[in-house]
């Protein structure tokens, strides 16, 4: 054994002391407006003895292990690789029709809560799948996503509350104006290269969410807006009166006993339609002439530039249509909520959404989906470790980086296979 | 004109400024040498003014009360353990990634800054911590009755550290051998391997100096401020990186520079319009300035190669 791998081993454990033993083996007390010490119980000490030990061992032995490990076969995904494209396509599709047709039954046997939470996870379908557009298919880096999100919220939640306004209505014209403010930030923006990009989006996204704060007079401040209305079904309303004169209830026009689960059943089928309307958008967007320049200037700038592509007008466009998305999410987000407050648009938000499009595999729509669904179901599966919640999430994002950067399903782009003659 | 309230302001923000400076120090090296933005720096900086609270306020248990003992041991766990956490955080979370595609040391770095927010979050509690003001006092100066300027102690012992931190950093990246190898290193990060620089010692390097320096801004602000919790890392750390972005990435007088605008921007805005709105003026003018000069104050204009 090299001494240098001892040497080694040492300081990554001293390191390991340092860096654990202050903040873990000392609690800081409030008394009044002092502070006071006491030492962590014996338990937490032990464990960060044993964790420096255990980074001692392992650096002392990282040949021998990482040799063992190589060893170790790797399950061989599935692949679709001998397929055609014309096969994989209609494979696709037959799949996302049964996926879709068992979306569209499975509330009805399900729970309530069960089904609340998948109307989450449709939102953030939605979102990734709008993020994708701007960060996985045109490489630019946008850290304030959630803005848009916010400003679809926020014009239903005000529109409702000023004019009245109803779930239809509000559904396009949030989408319009967050796609507005989309095409209003980037225009000026989008010249900017790459992470210069990313931290004025950052900026966007806290300017905005700091007015929602502080104008109170219209946004109600951190108070938030409450009471949005429910979306109508026909003119059919889901609460157990009716609200607005004129229309009837859900179950009195059927003739079924009140049930608060319609409401939310009906939320989901929204989401659902829309998701997959996005989804579909998205996917035929990708094949028109504006989706392949989007990928054509993520490529290469300047080969793109030189074959006559308007460097302003394909990202303009790829920004907005996210932004687009983002709207038609953040109106769903509302009338699910009822209530919404900046407190629901900070920059974690945006970091998720984020992270859910890399982890899916930049540019691939299943695997954004997927990604969507994991990052928001695991850790409601996860209660018992609420506490640890955010702590697994973020080491969960630095460890997918390290070992499977290119995301769970990465992008496939249908290409022609020419034989070689015999 | 140069009166009494104007001078108040410049001085707290001239005060701010160059904590921020101090900060945005970490942001710039790293982005100068290896191009990536250290999402988790706003996060070292405080771990920095936890540890030091935490020494503090065990020196204060033991009964060591002679002030500049106190602050000198503050200070050394601070920047020890901030360094260590900035060379473990490069060699876990970085340098596996490093030269793969831009975005994905930047999502690893979102992921370090949320795990270690929440790491001293459970380690010590969400709560706000009281954090004491060791130097107490100050000069007034200006007719009585009238609005009298002030200046603390504390506001002349952050920025007389600051310059001497700076003074420090410039006299080390200019003569010393490391420091040598550091310009070298973000001027052709291939090249300077192969002339026999250990690139990845030296990249280990500038996180540990921009984790010492944000933990210095940690133990003054954590005093300046007088309370610190879990997120009070992250907010900091956005304006340091735009304070470093606002004086040209990669350049160290930029972060100074960009530091001391941004800090001055924002204490007007505090001071002549209302306190709420001084991050929107900051980001705001982070636009402009972008928008009218990409590169900073400070930077160097871009090449395109083809």
């Amino acid at each position: 054994m090299a001494t240098s791998n001892l040497k080694h081993a040492l300081f990554c454990a001293i390191i390991t002391l340092v860096v654990s033993y202050p903040i873990l083996g000392f609690n800081l007390v409030s008394q009044g407006t002092s502070v006071g010490l006491e030492g962590a119980n014996p338990t937490t000490v032990t464990a960060v003895f044993l964790a420096a030990l255990a980074v001692f061992l392992f650096q002392l032995f990282r040949d021998q292990i990482m040799s063992g490990l190589g060893r170790v076969p790797k399950p061989a995904l599935p692949t679709t690789r001998n397929m055609s494209d014309a096969t994989r396509v209609r494979m696709q599709n037959l799949i996302i029709l049964f996926v879709v047709i068992g979306a569209a039954i499975w509330p009805f046997l399900a729970s309530r809560g069960s089904v609340d939470l998948a109307t989450l996870v449709l939102i953030y379908v939605m979102l990734a799948l709008g993020l994708n557009v701007v960060v996985g298919l045109a490489g630019l880096l946008d850290l304030g996503y959630v803005a848009f999100y916010a400003v679809g919220a926020y014009t239903f939640a005000l529109l409702s509350q000023y004019f009245g306004i109803s779930f239809w209505v509000a559904l396009p014209t949030g989408a319009l104006l967050a796609a507005l403010f989309g095409l209003a930030l980037g225009f000026p923006v989008l010249r900017l290269r790459g992470d210069y990009l990313a931290i004025v989006t950052l900026g966007f996204g806290e300017i905005i969410r700091i007015l929602l704060n502080n104008w109170t007079s219209l946004t109600g401040g951190p108070n938030g807006i409450g009471g949005i209305p429910d979306p109508t079904l026909f003119g059919m309303e889901f609460g157990r009166r009716v609200k607005e004169e004129g229309n009837i209830s859900f179950h009195d026009f059927f003739g079924i006993a009140y049930d608060s689960t319609h409401k939310i059943i009906f939320l989901y089928l929204i989401a659902l339609v829309l998701a997959v309307m996005t989804f579909f958008a998205i996917r035929r967007l990708m094949q028109m002439p504006v989706g392949r320049s989007w990928e054509a200037l993520r490529e290469d700038e300047i080969a793109a530039r030189s074959l006559g592509l308007s460097r302003t007008g394909v990202k303009l466009s790829a920004f907005t249509i996210g932004a687009f998305f983002a709207g038609f999410a953040g109106t769903v987000f509302a009338s699910k909520q009822g209530f919404i407050s900046p407190e629901s648009f900070v920059f974690l938000e945006s970091a998720i959404i984020l992270a859910i499009v890399v982890l899916g595999g930049m540019g691939s729509q299943f695997g954004v989906i997927l990604a969507a669904i994991a990052v928001t179901i695991l850790p409601e599966l996860a209660r018992e470790f609420s506490e640890y919640r955010m702590l697994i999430f973020g080491a969960a994002m630095v460890l997918m980086m390290v070992w499977r950067p290119q995301g769970l399903l990465p992008m496939r782009r249908i290409h022609i296979h020419l034989d070689k003659p015999e | 004109m140069l009166d009494a309230y104007f001078l108040q302001q410049l001085i707290n923000g001239l005060t701010i400024g160059s904590a921020y400076a101090l900060i945005a120090i970490g942001y710039t090296m790293v982005y100068g040498i290896i191009g990536m933005i250290n999402f988790a720096h706003g996060e070292i900086y405080m771990i920095g003014a936890y540890t030091a609270l935490i020494a503090i306020t065990g020196l204060a248990a033991l009964g060591v009360a002679f002030l500049p003992i106190v602050l000198l041991v503050a200070l050394i766990c601070a920047v020890i353990v901030s360094s260590s956490a900035g060379w473990a955080v490069e060699r876990i979370a970085y340098r596996p990634v490093r030269g793969r595609h831009r975005l994905i040391p930047l999502i690893s770095a979102i992921g370090m800054s949320i795990f270690l927010q929440n790491y001293v979050h459970l380690a010590q509690g969400s709560r706000n911590m009281g954090f004491p003001l060791l130097i107490e006092g100050g000069f007034r100066f200006g007719a009585e009755g009238d609005f009298q300027t002030s200046i603390s102690y504390i506001q002349i012992t952050i920025f007389i550290t600051t310059l001497i931190c700076m003074a420090g950093l410039s006299w080390f990246i200019a003569k010393s051998r490391t420091g040598r190898a550091c310009r070298a290193v973000s001027q052709d990060l291939g090249m300077s391997s192969l002339l026999g620089i250990d690139t990845n010692r030296i990249i280990a390097a500038t996180f540990v100096i921009g984790a010492a320096l944000a933990a210095v801004a940690g133990l003054l602000l954590g005093m300046y401020y007088g309370s610190i919790d879990p997120l009070f890392g992250f907010i900091a750390g956005l304006k340091a990186f735009t304070a470093a972005v606002l004086g040209g990435i990669g350049s160290i007088p930029g972060a100074m520079l960009g530091g001391l605008i941004l800090g001055v921007s924002e204490s007007m805005t505090s001071g002549y319009l209302s306190g709420e709105y001084k991050d929107v003026v900051s980001f705001g003018l982070l636009i402009l300035i972008l928008l009218f000069k990409p590169t900073g104050l400070l930077g160097k204009p871009e090449v395109e190669k083809i």
